[in-house]
């Protein structure tokens, strides 16, 4: 597919509609690779409030970002869920978020979030959906999933109970938390695993929580990010995708393009906005506005990443909102928001 | 001092728009855009137009036939509307009344404003079905009365007038079709406690909470509309398109971008009026979704929802009450709002939500 092909192509991917998840076309270097693109869905939080009983609207955003990924045309060649389907990890709750993604007709690839894992340290969610850690290959590209969830020993092993400890993760600004990290034993992992890759394989890596540091208040954080990113170095093309951060982010470190992706179920504030404390929000991003909190899809919506040169650029649209494109610039050698910077609503800065 | 002087001039220049001295009670100012302001010449040309039934293909047919003020500016009973020689669309024809307040107009807010909206019905073959506004722009040249109403309004000559002076004019008109101070009104804003029976009373309250109406029609602290002028699925008449979403919404998307009419379209096709709001934005999260209707008056203006499907206001109610479902066994679809679930409201509930709704009649319309 010729490039010209191909943004036509997306020109009408973006027609298609706004939805609570990604499409990603990747397609890399000229001919080598083949084009193709996959879908993005994360963080639904299924809860629990009795019984068969769930909250409505989380369920709902997640049955109709599985419906619109069902719409999709050309067919995504396969979907990744990038974790927190569950809220309190579990066994109903992963099973009733289970049963809405079943109606997905596509192969789906799943991540590990902290609301998965804290309950039973992922032993649920593992006997349903396979290893914590994996990578794949697809046409050309090496992906890599990581659980970037799991904290020190001493921490997951000091609670009485399964409850108390998944409900002190599950709080966004609880100090009682612990910060994320992916750990040594995954770091060993994913050394071993890209030893056989080339270097000019495009990477794919793909976690929970952002793999550089933002606020570790909220745990808008992972701990051994620089190491990972040292791992990740060598590489020529390397693009970070994660959720956990319910908001548009996106930054460049090196050789690395790190995107998030937005939730299904509700939006996060920026720490800078909400927080009395610094964070580490990385500089290039452009904060969304939030001009509607009562609005029940504000701030959730529909991305169209495009992974074309190797390097990331996000196309976002978003319910009731302006839409945006993140368009990586070659020589500055970064993600841009080249019209919202100018032209934007101011972000609700009080609470 | 010089400041103070500017300003003064803006006020003055902004109080020559406004007609109205007040809106009536539990109704805010109506909005009145810069480029059209409202003056009696306008208003009474545009009632003569909204009268008028010489601009439809049969002669027989004028926006009155359909917004008939003797059934609170719609055709009540009829489910959907009824255009030259019977033919019928697939929308409940919503009330004008209040309709100034909206920020989009139609079903599916395929128009931003009451001036692009008081054109789309005369060149839709199954409303007034003329070919084009040319017959229109023909007959108010020739007609002396008329030739009269858009000099006094518009100051132009015969050869001069144009379809935006007819636009104007009827969205002007529109504009005075503006209805509060009802049972509810007096109750909220009036500061009367007797103006709504008990059983309203309890109405209001289930209205305010335990039924989650307010979510979407909306009230304030000052005054109350009756909805947020946004667009909602939930689940009226999508079980016509569920199975074919995919299909049908790809094909409607291809035929917008080889310039298909939208208004025709959805008025003439009955799966197609069912995409409601995506047909404009061709945004998936639009799907199936239309636009809330105020509640003023809605005792009057049976029967209810976008196709009309709806009889009374306890079949709403139960609608409602079922998440967005006639019966409980009804299946509940993929794009249904998710502020749209089960109430758990008794049967007492929605009794006094009925009596509450009633309650929102403005005194002209009893």
């Amino acid at each position: 597919m010729k490039r010209r092909n191909f943004l036509k192509g997306a020109g009408a991917l973006m027609a298609g509609g706004v939805l609570p998840i990604s499409l990603i076309e990747v397609a890399f270097g000229k001919s080598s690779h083949e084009n193709f693109t996959f879908a993005y869905i994360s963080d639904s939080h299924i809860q629990q409030i009795k019984g068969n009983k769930f909250v409505r609207n989380f369920d709902r955003g997640l049955i109709q970002a599985v419906a619109e990924c069902n719409m999709m045309d050309p067919k995504p060649d396969f979907v990744i869920y990038g974790g927190d389907l569950a809220q309190l990890g579990s066994k109903p709750e992963i099973d009733h978020g289970l049963d809405i993604m079943s109606a997905c007709k596509h192969k789906i690839h799943y991540v590990m979030g902290e609301h998965d894992y804290y309950l039973d340290l992922g032993e649920y969610w593992e006997s349903q959906l396979g290893p914590q850690w994996y990578s794949f290959d697809h046409k050309g590209v090496h992906f890599v999933v990581l659980n970037s969830i799991i904290v020190d020993e001493k921490w997951t092993n000091k609670w009485s109970s399964g409850e108390e400890r998944m409900g002190v993760m599950a709080g966004l600004d609880n100090p009682l938390g612990s910060p994320f990290m992916v750990g040594a034993a995954q770091r060993a992992w994913l050394k071993k695993d890209l030893s056989k890759v080339s270097k000019d394989t495009p990477l794919v890596v793909l976690s929970h929580s952002p793999l550089q540091k933002i606020y570790k208040g909220w745990n808008f954080w992972t701990d051994d990010a620089e190491q990972i990113q040292a791992i990740l170095k060598p590489f020529k093309k390397v693009n970070v995708f994660y959720g956990h951060v319910h908001q548009i982010q996106y930054n460049q470190i090196g050789n690395i393009s790190f995107h998030s992706v937005m939730a299904t179920a509700w939006p996060w504030p920026y720490p800078s906005t909400y927080s009395q404390a610094s964070s580490h929000l990385p500089k290039l991003t452009v904060e969304m506005n939030r001009a509607d909190p009562f609005f029940e899809r504000d701030a959730t919506g529909w991305q169209f990443i495009d992974v074309w040169s190797g390097n990331t650029s996000m196309h976002l649209q978003l319910p009731e909102n302006n839409t945006r494109t993140l368009a990586y610039n070659k020589k500055r050698k970064r993600p841009e928001d080249t019209q919202y910077q100018s032209n934007r609503i101011p972000p609700q800065k009080h609470y | 001092m010089k400041k103070v002087t500017l300003s003064l001039g803006i006020l003055a220049v902004g109080l020559l728009h406004v007609v109205h001295a007040a809106p009536p009670l539990g109704l805010p100012p109506v909005p009145i855009p810069q480029n059209n302001p409202l003056t009696p010449a306008k208003v009474a040309l545009g009632d003569k137009l909204f009268h008028d039934t010489r601009f439809s293909a049969t002669g027989k047919v004028s926006c009155a036939t359909c917004h008939d003020k003797a059934k609170a500016f719609t055709d009540s009973p009829l489910k959907v509307s009824e255009g030259i020689n019977k033919l019928t669309g697939t929308r409940n024809a919503p009330t004008v009344i209040n309709a100034a307040y909206m920020h989009s107009m139609f079903w599916d807010g395929r128009e931003p404003d009451l001036e692009g909206q008081s054109a789309g019905p005369f060149i839709n073959p199954v409303e007034m079905g003329l070919a084009d506004h040319q017959p229109i722009i023909n007959i108010v040249r020739r007609d002396a009365q008329y030739k009269k109403l858009f000099k006094k309004a518009f100051n132009k000559n015969a050869k001069e007038i144009q379809m935006v002076h007819v636009k104007q004019a009827i969205a002007s008109f529109e504009r005075t079709i503006i209805s509060g101070n009802s049972p509810f009104d007096q109750y909220q804003y009036g500061n009367n406690q007797r103006a709504m029976s008990d059983a309203a009373v309890r109405g209001f309250k289930v209205f305010k909470e335990q039924g989650r109406c307010v979510s979407c029609h909306t009230i304030s602290q000052t005054h109350a509309l009756f909805s947020d002028s946004r667009f909602h699925n939930l689940g009226v008449g999508f079980v016509r398109i569920n199975n074919d979403v995919r299909e049908l919404s790809n094909a409607f998307v291809r035929a917008k971008n080889s310039a298909t009419e939208v208004d025709k379209e959805v008025l003439t096709n009955k799966n197609t009026s069912e995409l409601g709001r995506f047909a404009v934005s061709t945004q998936w999260r639009d799907m199936g979704s239309f636009k809330t209707p105020t509640l003023r008056n809605v005792a009057k203006t049976a029967p209810y929802m976008h196709d009309g499907s709806l009889e009374s206001l306890l079949d709403v109610v139960k609608f409602y009450n079922n998440g967005g479902r006639v019966t409980e066994d009804d299946p509940t679809f993929d794009f249904q709002s998710g502020g749209i679930r089960p109430l758990n409201l008794s049967d007492e509930q929605m009794d006094d939500l009925v009596v509450f709704m009633e309650a929102l009649t403005s005194p002209e319309y009893k």
